[in-house]
């Protein structure tokens, strides 16, 4: 039986100016399935992602997230479907101004609606619990590390258990060893939520060991898509090339 | 991208404030106003700021009334001197020096934050949680200074009420009493009123400027310190605008 297909990206394409960045992008993902998007810089992969979450809007083609065609949504039914997902930015992106759980209860109390403190709070120890940072909880931004930033990061992202998690390089400007811990959470995190995810990386064993299937982009549209072991033995140079 | 050219820019620049002010205004009235937040932005805004907006009008009084005091002796009217500094402060000077010195201090200080969260995608790390980033952000600072800057301003005015009472005392012999009862039995409404309609103003273009300065800005570090130069200088001219079409408006009002 075949899997409900909650992204479909159909031929989109999108402009800054004269600069073409998407030129013709296709791919799908299907429910519980992780997707790797490999490429070289600049070929638009973050903005791929971020017209999934309707950060940006293409110029042409079609993108349906749960059937749904992104770029005709309204304010509120764009709310609802964002509700849905996690976006894991590449920066983390946590906000400076509030510690670790005014952080995580920021969405709960603005998106899920939840009111009760003592449910906020379960909530917030249980997701830095799966993270592995259950000291942190009253710890502002700026006393994080590197990668205790990116778990936090994801944690945020967790904690209204999104359907699809999209994740920009997470493992960029991190040490080998964390780089590992926080691709084996992204898996842990797949099989603990039945998540779907599309994760943007350079960083190949994180794409191992998340991927189900590995989607390599150039020039703004998909060059080659396959399985890591599929891609990683082929004998087309510019694929192999990066594996080496 | 072809450069625009000025006059099509400012058209665009002007449209983007239009659009900013729509959608700041649209949600002052959406459910799930950010109380909590509002009162921690009236806290940062005003609270923290009294301790300069004090010092500023304190100072201002005193010298507002050493400059006058010997221009006021040679034609023998000290006894003017508590209600003109009153007059002066609370009409003009009060009100916009407290201004200027805001703007200084909380259009950069908010278009520097936002800037900076708008860089590192903290607000579109928001608007992708289904969180409303005007709603929390740009709301609540616009109407913390809309509230902030009056009340810091009439604070300011008390202040320099009081150094202009310690310059008076200390230079000769006047009751606290006397010296009170003369600087504010002076004042009509016509002279408090549009003041602090004047501040309300103030507030809001500080506020806005700041907001609009703030997440607007482009990527990169360099836009920080940009977008917080320059909500200093626009609130700034904003101020002065605002104030010369108020006095003209009051006094076509009041006083013709």
């Amino acid at each position: 039986m075949e899997l409900e297909k909650v992204i479909e990206v159909t031929d989109i394409k999108k402009k800054f100016g004269d600069n073409a960045i998407l030129t013709g992008i296709s791919f799908t993902v299907s429910k519980g399935e992780n997707v790797v998007i490999l490429g070289k810089s600049g070929t638009g992969k973050s903005v791929t992602i971020k017209c999934i979450a309707g950060l940006l809007t293409q110029d042409e083609g079609s993108l349906k997230v749960f059937g749904q065609e992104v770029k005709d949504l309204d304010t509120d039914a764009l709310k609802a479907l964002r509700c849905r997902l996690g976006f894991l930015f590449q920066s983390a992106a946590l906000y400076d101004s509030m510690t670790v759980r005014e952080n995580l209860a920021f969405p709960l109390k603005r998106v899920l609606k939840i009111k009760d403190k003592a449910e906020i709070e379960s909530r917030c120890i249980e997701v830095l619990q799966a993270v592995g940072l259950s000291d942190a909880i009253d710890k502002m931004p700026s006393d994080l590390s590197g990668g205790m930033r990116k778990r936090m990061g994801l944690a945020r992202t967790l904690i209204v258990k999104p359907e699809i998690i999209l994740y920009d390089e997470p493992t960029t400007g991190l040490d080998t060893i964390t780089s590992k811990e926080i691709s084996q959470l992204i898996l842990d995190m797949q099989e603990q939520y039945d998540a779907s995810s599309v994760i943007i990386t350079h960083d190949i064993p994180c794409a191992k060991i998340t991927a189900d299937r590995v989607l390599i982009m150039n020039e703004g549209k998909c060059f080659a898509e396959g399985t890591y072991e599929e891609l990683a033995n082929s004998e087309d140079k510019f694929i192999r090339s990066f594996f080496k | 991208m072809p450069n625009q050219l000025p006059f099509s820019s400012t058209l665009v620049y002007l449209a983007d404030q239009a659009y900013f002010f729509k959608s700041f205004f649209r949600n002052i009235f959406k459910k799930g106003f950010e109380w909590e937040e509002l009162f921690r932005q009236s806290y940062i805004i005003g609270y923290k700021s009294i301790g300069i907006v004090t010092l500023t009008g304190f100072i201002l009084g005193i010298v507002l009334t050493l400059q006058s005091e010997p221009t006021m002796k040679e034609f023998g009217a000290e006894s003017f001197i508590p209600g003109m500094v009153s007059v002066s402060i609370i009409r003009e000077i009060g009100p916009v020096i407290i201004a200027l010195i805001c703007a200084g201090k909380i259009a950069s200080s908010i278009g520097a934050e936002l800037s900076s969260m708008n860089v590192t995608e903290q607000i579109d790390a928001m608007e992708v949680s289904g969180a409303n980033p005007v709603q929390f952000l740009v709301v609540t600072r616009i109407l913390a200074c809309i509230v902030m800057i009056p009340l810091l301003t009439i604070f300011a005015d008390a202040m320099a009420l009081l150094g202009g009472f310690m310059a008076t005392a200390l230079g000769g012999d006047i009751s606290a009493k006397l010296y009170f009862t003369k600087a504010l039995t002076i004042l009509d409404y016509s002279d408090v009123m549009p003041a602090v309609f004047k501040t309300v103003l103030f507030g809001f273009s500080i506020g806005f400027i700041g907001c609009f300065k703030g997440f607007t800005a482009n990527s990169g570090t360099a836009s920080v310190g940009l977008a917080a130069n320059s909500s200093v200088v626009t609130a700034s001219v904003w101020i002065i605008i605002i104030d010369a079409i108020v006095v003209q408006v009051t006094n076509s009002l009041l006083y013709s």
